[in-house]
């Protein structure tokens, strides 16, 4: 564990990448301590810019809500739907993949041709379209990025167990007569995790720029404030006022941006030997 | 060695490896001359240093990590650590030939074989195009390759192990170097391939009157074809002399402990006959590979098993071997049902056809027959500690946890390793070691029959042959059948009691061993014990008894 410290704070992106998602997720931890009102509510004249009032120092956006809020509970919202649908589409990328690389055959067949099915229609129409049919809601959003994102999982996990699957230590617990569950469970998975890892943090990423697009486009839920949304509904005023749509999206940069740092410090600390550059 | 006229002189040589290293040095003041017209064969066991300074010769170091920082390597009156990397490039293949061990990855997939060679030319500027494809076809045909002409049109992937390596030869050997450099040349090749590029580079050497400077670790290699030695020890030089003297009166300890580990190619005299009854009975086994038929291809037919017919008895050794693609591990693998097999049957202790259950029918069997593994960094799952992955099995046929670890525990001393390894992870282990581990985890289902495959082919000499003399012990002890499953005829002359010889997926010889050595009946057996290299040789007493001496495992 140590070692695996030492690895990944060997890459400096990656320490301060993590340092910025735990600001963020302080910031959406104390939302309600630091905002205790609702986000939606008009707290002050709107147009006020950044500073100009003591207390409003992101200002306030058209209706005379403060931005400051905004962007706390955004925080909330936006990584909450960036992990839950991490962890859906993880479990079923997981397990399809899994079953498709290690029983092999007409199952693989199978389930190959049924991700791709899902991996030929662009994402996000497909997103867009999920969540139009079901209402925009949390629970909507979150299954709609699960269900477009769970593809490349599969396909990772399932070359990983090909390739684990013909390895001697798997075939030496075929041979002491271990179950198919009991092999794919604690001699083959624990070895695939390493990628899976990596590969999570970036799509926590990508949830998260998903789930603000569709709050732009005005999918988002209409219960909770989300930077997404804050973006949209500033976009008709950018020229007067910058600071709406600004912050929102330097808090959407910041977080994906962290993601991905940490996400190749994971990498650099779990494949140490493919990240040896010149050291 | 007609001429004393040293060719190539390395002189103090140190290379120095990054830090973090399990030494600072990968070589340390190596010194020696080769000569021409001689072959000196550098031996060692892996991690000896021996392709280290092989690769410093011709300055292809993955520099800045691994340097060269003393020492002086005398070519043709200079320095090659001084020479700037123009000159060395000029040098390299013009006057010092390389060949390397894997002739499957050496040669361009995607290129002609004839333009490969002719590159040789190219990249030294030298000869017209019609001069060239003129040279390359002499070429092939003096390394022995059949139908020159066609043979230069064709890509790599229609050729075997063994052509390729003759067509490797041939590129170093076309600009008429003055020395030839083998790392290890032969080592990826079956055994009748190896005696063949043995002598084709012994013929070469002595037509061309060349310096072969040839890396390996086996001394029956060396035997073959050596004029002088040294032998590497972790990056020093602790021998060296005249081939027959080291060979059969080693003086340093090293070198005595590692000839002494060489299997003996003769039989031991004394093997109490076996007389248990038959534990296994494979009778008429087949398997065929088939590749699917697709739109456009046809579907291919490999038979790896026919008609293979043999029995194990209660405490007995039985060889399968052969060389590559002839089937026996593939029979094994049938045996242990990690395949299933087409046809034939096979019978365990009279009562059950393995080969006819599927399943859960099958998981109460599997404990009685065990297997051991060839490569000892493949066959442990890295994430799992080694007392765990001992205590699998018994725990798969439902003994408690507790238990499970507690017999792991006895069974790392039966193989001669520190209980506390139980709690260790497999990274933290020697190759030797491992294999133990493997061992034990096939012991601990108690099985009567283990089938290892291979066992040995993956560790150095030294440890091979301690982990043949525990196989031995725990055979002895347990009363196990053991089939055995090698290409080394060396070692199966030593542990087997019978041996079944297969070529193309049928056993050819089946026979008491001494008596298949002493007797060969079958054509392929005679070409298989003929082409073992150094089979002329007797290993000296004295390096035997230096073995023996030091008896307790590493």
């Amino acid at each position: 564990m140590r070692d695996f410290w030492k690895r990944f704070a060997r890459n400096k992106g990656a320490v301060v990448g993590l340092a910025i998602i735990f600001a963020v997720v302080l910031l959406a931890a104390f939302a309600p301590l630091l905002y205790p009102d609702s986000p939606w509510r008009m707290v002050q004249r709107p147009f006020l810019s950044p500073l100009a009032v003591d207390g409003f120092w992101f200002g306030t956006d058209t209706l005379g809500r403060d931005i400051g809020a905004g962007l706390a509970h955004g925080a909330r919202v936006s990584l909450l739907v960036g992990i839950v649908s991490t962890v859906v589409a993880l479990s079923i990328g997981v397990t399809l993949g899994a079953l498709a690389g290690y029983y092999g055959g007409l199952l693989d067949d199978a389930l190959m041709r049924f991700t791709e099915f899902f991996q030929t229609i662009p994402n996000f129409a497909l997103a867009i379209v999920l969540v139009a049919i079901f209402q925009p809601s949390l629970t909507s959003i979150v299954l709609a990025i699960a269900i477009v994102s769970w593809p490349p999982v599969a396909r990772l996990v399932r070359g990983e167990f090909l390739s684990l699957r013909s390895r001697e230590f798997v075939q030496a617990s075929v041979v002491l007569g271990q179950s198919n569950a009991r092999i794919i469970l604690t001699q083959i998975l624990p070895n695939t995790l390493s990628p899976v890892i990596v590969m999570a943090s970036l799509m926590v990423a990508t949830a998260i720029l998903l789930e603000s697009s569709l709050s732009f486009l005005g999918l988002g839920d209409p219960n909770h404030m989300s930077w997404g949304y804050m973006i949209g509904a500033a976009r008709t005023v950018l020229r007067q006022a910058w600071w709406m749509s600004f912050f929102p999206g330097i808090a959407i940069l910041l977080t994906v941006l962290a993601l991905n740092l940490v996400g190749e410090g994971l990498n650099d600390a779990l494949n140490p030997r493919l990240a040896r550059k010149g050291r | 060695m007609t001429t004393r006229e040293a060719l190539l002189t390395v002189e103090g040589l140190t290379v120095r490896l990054p830090q973090g290293a399990d030494r600072p040095h990968a070589v340390e003041g190596v010194s020696f001359e080769l000569q021409r017209g001689e072959i000196l064969c550098i031996v060692g066991e892996s991690g000896s240093g021996k392709s280290i300074t092989a690769n410093t010769i011709m300055g292809l170091l993955p520099r800045p990590y691994v340097e060269p920082v003393a020492g002086r390597i005398l070519f043709e009156g200079r320095d090659l650590l001084q020479e700037p990397e123009s000159a060395l490039r000029a040098l390299r293949g013009s006057r010092v030939g390389m060949i390397f061990q894997e002739p499957m990855t050496a040669l361009n997939p995607v290129m002609r074989i004839g333009d490969q060679i002719a590159e040789v030319f190219d990249a030294h500027g030298l000869l017209t195009k019609r001069q060239r494809k003129a040279n390359v076809i002499e070429l092939l045909a003096g390394v022995g390759l059949p139908d020159p002409q066609t043979l230069g049109e064709s890509y790599p992937f229609r050729l075997s192990g063994g052509q390729r390596q003759r067509v490797m030869i041939a590129m170093a050997l076309a600009l008429e170097p003055a020395i030839l450099i083998a790392d290890e040349p032969t080592t990826a090749l079956d055994v009748t391939t190896q005696a063949q590029i043995l002598a084709l580079i012994k013929r070469l050497q002595t037509e061309r009157d060349m310096g072969v400077m040839f890396i390996t670790h086996d001394f029956g290699v060396v035997a073959e074809i050596a004029d002088r030695v040294a032998v590497m020890q972790l990056g020093k030089v602790v021998e060296s002399g005249p081939a027959q003297q080291v060979l059969n009166d080693p003086q340093h300890a090293y070198t005595r402990r590692l000839v002494g580990s060489v299997p003996s190619f003769e039989p031991p005299a004394a093997r109490p006959a076996v007389v248990g009854e038959p534990i296994l009975k494979v009778e008429g086994l087949q398997k065929v590979y088939q590749t699917e038929r697709g739109l456009f291809t046809k579907g291919r037919r490999v038979v790896a098993a026919e008609d293979v017919t043999f029995e194990i008895r209660r405490g007995e050794t039985l060889g399968l071997v052969g060389e590559s693609g002839s089937g026996k591990s593939t029979v094994g693998r049938c045996i242990v049902r990690l395949l299933d097999a087409d046809g034939g049957a096979v019978r365990f202790r009279e009562e059950v056809d393995l080969n006819a259950l599927r399943g859960r029918k099958l998981a109460p069997y599997r404990r009685h027959v065990q297997m051991v593994f060839q490569d000892p960094y493949a066959s442990l799952n890295p994430r799992r500690k080694v007392g765990r992955i001992i205590a699998e099995g018994p725990m798969a046929h439902g003994a408690s946890e507790r238990e499970a670890l507690a017999r792991a525990k006895e069974l790392l001393r039966l193989v001669h390793l520190d209980p506390s390894a139980a709690e260790r992870y497999p990274h933290e282990f020697s190759g030797g070691q491992r294999q133990r581990i493997g061992i034990a985890r096939a012991l601990a289902l108690e099985p009567e029959l283990l089938v290892a495959d291979e066992p040995v082919s993956a560790l150095d000499v030294s440890v091979q042959a301690q982990v043949l003399d525990l196989l031995e012990e725990i055979r002895q002890r347990l009363k196990l059948a053991l089939l055995f499953i090698t290409h080394d005829l060396r070692v199966a002359a030593q542990i087997c009691d019978r041996i079944a010889v297969m070529q193309h997926g049928r056993i050819v010889e089946y026979g008491d061993t001494r008596q298949v050595f002493a007797e060969p009946r079958h054509d392929y057996t005679r070409a298989l014990l003929a082409a073992v290299p150094g089979r002329e040789w007797r290993i000296p007493e004295s390096a035997r008894l230096a073995v023996q001496k030091q008896e307790i495992p590493a």
